[in-house]
């Protein structure tokens, strides 16, 4: 999140879309609720079915699942029709006046993809994507907004053709309601209004995902609402702590604080750091990134200790290298073990045989293993997916391994919100019999692999005898006993590792062993270690920061800047400087999350996004200080699929063509997987049409291994079930209570028939298109005569955004029979 | 001492049904075995082991699409409780605090409070005895809250003084305050925009 939950009382106006908040983040509605109640803010819910939420809504209508691009596409040409942008904002603190190559094309011009595309390798060459240069290297603007190679110009051309009746012919929602809700959104471009985007899973599994979330970046800085108390983009994320693990390099391609993880060619330290720290020309810019050196340099530190010296490259060599471009993605890993490629696989805390989609090729995959260890609360599908359905234990060699460990109640610990807040946890019980936390199953793992490492060699040992390792107290033998949390998170905020007799920062002095106060005291010269950058500052000399309690809200808005901590710097709200006029004054002086103090010559308020002073004084810096040019992208060259958000079909759908384009279907750079499992419905496809998608329910969590296992939660939601208009229920000779079998081409499953009228058919370009929703909680394993049902995952496509491939499970094609 | 009360407001429910689980918790009452009866809806009953349960629901509205409500349904608290009156072994009275107690050991499951409760509360238990919500007055006693309150993410279900809880809802608007004055005054309230019967409340 931009922002954090609190903020969200803050808000004028909040659009909920992808998300169902009063379903799967229930205390967030009590500051929505507050903003209506407060404040008088709109909540406008849109959503292919009538959620929870949107039963607060002031303002709620269904589309299509998957057309949000169409729908936030006929928004920003609405906003640059009617003039309802915030130009101070727009030319000052975007890229909206920037000149584009003109070699540049877009979609309309060349039938449905940008300039560049290669259509054997269905790739980009991005040479087109780039702005035109000045002579010192600074891209060239046109302050007016006028010259037609302008990225403002460019994106009222790409977005000329979403007019209301296309948006509503596209995603089947009412015209007047379209336009009531742009009618609401657009008001927020006043200085004095905001508006706060509220989107989850329902955006980004898609195979547009991540450019559904491009659309709504853009639509928020046209209205200037990044950076604004009640404004921001705000991810519900899908797990407590799901935002602590990206944050700690859980992903692939990330170490900790999103730091690159190295590939092949990144031979050594330095071509790392040429590589992946990024240069300006900009003179106002203050490209906060180009700290990466002190930032992966401390790291390593961290990791090494005395054997990372300046000589051998802080030990650069020991991590782990992808080959160049290679992907290790969710859908991508499995799609190696399906093959065969790997050998072992440790299910850490997990359940992919049901979370994951098309989950009959998980479970196929699983097959192929030599070994699994499986490291859970409870035995689940994937531990036991030799014995699951369709399988035949004699057949399967997979040797599995079940640990048992500790939850989240029974261990100390931080757990980082979706609003980044990092906030300290404590051991309620213990855990019950042999279970232990994690980090105590990973220093047994760890203490004998080094130890077999020691006796027996190996082909490159140091990467593990020479990790740090003292996180508690050890016995005889050398190894911890307890892994001590407090130690994991004081490595992770950093340590000086020597002592400074006079720091560059503060010329104070600072000893060896003594914890970093943020950030800003990180060397790229060995001088400090430190776990995770953007946790310095969470467990300082002053203590744990994570654990404080402080219930002061000196701005009134709900920051709290002493409950707990938040990264990064204990800022609550980020990009806060696009929040105040180049003097520094705030656009809205009701709600100023920063402001420019003229007589002591600093800020006040929020942690600001930088020191340096406000645009327009001298040594004045631009707001966007992780971007190199400083000022919010609405022309995005990073994305794979490009620059601007482009309605494409979903690999699977209900319709035969794309609503505008010949050439193309759907997102073009997309990864087809090409295993007999990886099945796709063709277009229109008659067996299969019905547009399914799945979600969450309170009662559950996740595969809900630890709720279908708690019989009050179970009491509550005992069965998969299939939620389904009265319409099609009627078409069909479907009742409420009735099972019926909902099948894909990749697989099916029985489930009880909801009939409601909150889910509604839509005429989508001239055709009924009719959706049905199923949760993802059951499985087959638990309870265990079946009768919960199996898991929506069976139905799902292994296709997934072209960005990030993230599985693209809210929309696929199925058919639903009455048994 | 002063009245106690629940003052519920439907608006604010986003049927998180964490009350139901909360109450459950607390009176360590064993779940239900339940099935999908094709709606969320569940326990699809008030029972001798649910105390308390969220009504979903679901009304088409013509032009404006659909109404989705979530209700709170257990024992009212009556100030005067018909059940106590027509009990025949004085089971059930009403605490200090205004919550309708009752002492399973002299109830003798006749059925005659259910059939004189104007909102069909109280179950048998397999002993045949009384069982029903009891305001949760062990927490209270130890000046807590009960639990539905405590737990409820969205105050839609708040405790507190009875006349201060009416009078907070009053100012902040709400049309019709159910249960100001019927059957003694009902110790849960609702606070409402529209007519009870949309809320399925008699």
């Amino acid at each position: 999140m931009t922002n954090h939950y609190i903020d969200f009382k803050n808000a004028d106006v909040i659009l909920v879309m992808g998300a169902n908040p009063a379903e799967n983040h229930p205390v967030s509605m009590k500051w929505i609720l507050k903003a209506k109640e407060e404040r008088g803010a709109k909540l406008i819910v849109i959503d292919p079915r009538f959620t929870k939420t949107a039963s607060k809504a002031d303002l709620y209508f269904p589309i299509r699942s998957g057309t949000d691009i169409a729908f936030l596409g006929g928004f920003i040409k609405y906003i640059i029709d009617n003039e309802l942008y915030f130009k101070d904002y727009v030319i000052h603190y975007t890229d909206a006046s920037f000149l584009v190559d003109p070699e540049f094309k877009l979609p309309d011009d060349l039938d449905g993809v940008f300039s560049g595309f290669n259509e054997i390798t269905r790739t980009y060459d991005k040479a087109t994507w780039k702005f035109q240069l000045d002579e010192n290297g600074v891209p060239k603007k046109d302050p007016t907004l006028q010259d037609p190679h302008c990225v403002f110009q460019l994106l009222k051309r790409h977005f000329a053709r979403y007019t209301i009746d296309m948006v509503s012919e596209i995603t089947g929602a009412d015209k007047e309601k379209i336009e009531a809700a742009y009618k609401i959104m657009g008001e927020t471009g006043k200085p004095n209004k905001v508006l706060t985007v509220l989107y989850a899973m329902g955006w980004t599994q898609h195979t547009i995902g991540a450019q559904i979330v491009r659309a709504v970046s853009i639509v928020q800085l046209l209205l200037g609402n990044v950076g604004m108390a009640g404004g921001g983009i705000n991810a519900l994320r899908g797990e407590s702590n799901v935002q602590g693990a990206c944050d700690n390099g859980l992903l692939f391609h990330i170490l900790t604080g999103y730091n690159p993880a190295p590939s092949a060619s990144d031979v050594d330290l330095k071509t790392y750091i040429e590589k992946y720290t990024p240069q300006t020309n900009e003179p106002k810019s203050t490209n906060w990134l180009s700290n990466r050196p002190k930032y992966i340099i401390s790291y390593l530190k961290a990791l090494y200790g005395d054997h990372a010296t300046s000589e051998n490259d802080y030990c650069y060599e020991y991590l782990p290298k992808r080959e160049d471009g290679e992907s290790l993605t969710w859908l991508e890993l499995f799609d190696k073990m399906y093959e065969g490629k790997f050998k072992g696989f440790f299910a850490w805390g997990q359940n992919p045989a049901c979370s994951t989609s098309n989950a009959n090729k998980v479970r196929k995959a699983l097959a192929k293993l030599d070994w699994m260890v499986a490291v859970n609360l409870w035995d689940n599908e994937t531990a036991s997916f030799w014995r699951g359905p369709e399988m035949n234990p004699e057949e399967i060699k997979t040797e599995v391994f079940f640990l048992p460990c500790a939850s989240s109640v029974e261990k100390e610990g931080s757990i980082t919100n979706s609003g980044r807040w990092l906030q300290w946890r404590y051991e309620a019980v213990k855990p019950p019999g042999e279970c232990l936390p994690d980090a105590d199953i990973i220093n047994e793992l760890y203490f004998r692999i080094k130890k077999l490492y020691e006796t027996e060699g190996g082909v490159f040992p140091e990467p593990i005898i020479h990790l740090t390792w003292e996180y508690g107290k050890k016995n005889q033998e050398g190894k911890i006993e307890h892994m001590n949390p407090h130690l994991i998170a004081k490595e992770m905020n950093g340590y000086f590792v020597t002592d400074i007799l006079e720091h560059p920062l503060d010329g104070k002095s600072y000893q060896k062993g003594q914890q970093i106060p943020n950030f800003l005291y990180l060397m790229d010269d060995g001088s400090t270690a430190c776990g995770n950058w953007l946790y310095c500052g969470s467990y300082t000399e002053e203590g744990n920061m994570m654990a404080r309690r402080g219930q002061e809200d000196p701005t009134g808005l709900g920051m709290y800047p002493n409950w707990a901590w938040c990264w990064p710097l204990n800022r609550r709200i980020l990009y806060n400087r696009a929040s105040v006029d180049p003097e520094g004054k705030p656009w809205d002086p009701k709600r100023a999350v920063i402001k420019w103090d003229e007589a002591q010559s600093k800020w006040i308020g929020d942690v600001p996004d930088g020191s340096a002073p406000p645009l327009a004084k001298e040594g004045g810096k631009l707001p966007f200080i992780l971007k190199p040019l400083g000022v919010g992208a609405i022309f995005g060259p990073g994305m794979v699929d490009g620059p601007f958000p482009t309605h494409y079909e979903p690999p699977e759908s209900p319709l035969t063509k794309h609503p505008f384009y010949s050439k193309v279907f759907y997102n073009p750079v997309i990864k087809i997987f090409c295993t007999p499992e990886d099945l796709l419905a063709a277009c229109g496809d008659e067996k299969y049409p019905y547009i399914g998608s799945t979600y969450r329910v309170t009662e559950h969590w996740q595969t809900g291994l630890m709720t279908r296992t708690t019989d009050w939660l179970r009491e509550l939601e005992p069965q998969n079930f299939v939620e389904l208009s009265v319409e099609l229920a009627e078409e069909l000779g479907i009742k409420s209570g009735d099972k019926v079998i909902v099948s894909s081409c990749r697989g099916k499953i029985w489930a009880i028939a909801i009939v409601t009228p909150r889910i509604k058919p839509l005429k989508v370009m001239g055709k009924t298109v009719h959706f049905v929703g199923l949760p993802w909680h059951y499985g087959w394993r638990w309870p265990e005569d079946g009768r919960g049902g199996d898991n929506a995952n069976l139905l799902t496509p292994s296709v997934g955004d072209a960005n990030t491939l993230c599985p693209s499970t809210k929309v696929f094609m199925v058919n639903i029979e009455k048994i | 001492m002063s009245r106690k009360a629940l003052l519920i407001i439907p608006e604010l429910c986003i049927g998180c049904r964490a009350c139901q689980v909360a109450c459950k918790s607390w009176n360590q009452l064993p779940a239900e075995e339940t099935i999908n009866e094709g709606t969320h809806e569940n326990p699809t009953d008030l029972t001798a082991y649910t105390y308390n349960r969220i009504k979903f629901i679901e009304k088409p509205l013509n032009e404006k699409g659909i109404k989705y409500l979530f209700v709170s349904q257990r024992c009212m608290h009556c100030g005067e409780p018909l059940c106590a009156e027509v009990c025949p072994t004085e089971t059930l009275f009403v605490s200090e605090e205004g919550a309708v107690l009752y002492l399973k050991e002299r109830c003798i499951g006749c059925g005659l409070c259910r059939k004189a409760c104007p909102y069909d509360v109280p179950r048998y238990d397999e002993n045949g005895e009384i069982s029903k919500c009891h305001l949760c007055i062990d927490r209270i006693w130890e000046g807590l809250e009960p639990a539905c309150a405590k737990t409820c993410p969205t105050s839609s279900i708040k405790f507190g003084e009875r006349e201060e809880l009416i009078n907070e809802a009053k100012k902040k608007g709400y049309k019709i305050i159910y249960g100001e004055k019927d059957f003694g005054g009902l110790g849960v309230i609702f606070a409402l925009n529209e007519p009870p019967e949309v809320y399925e409340l008699p």
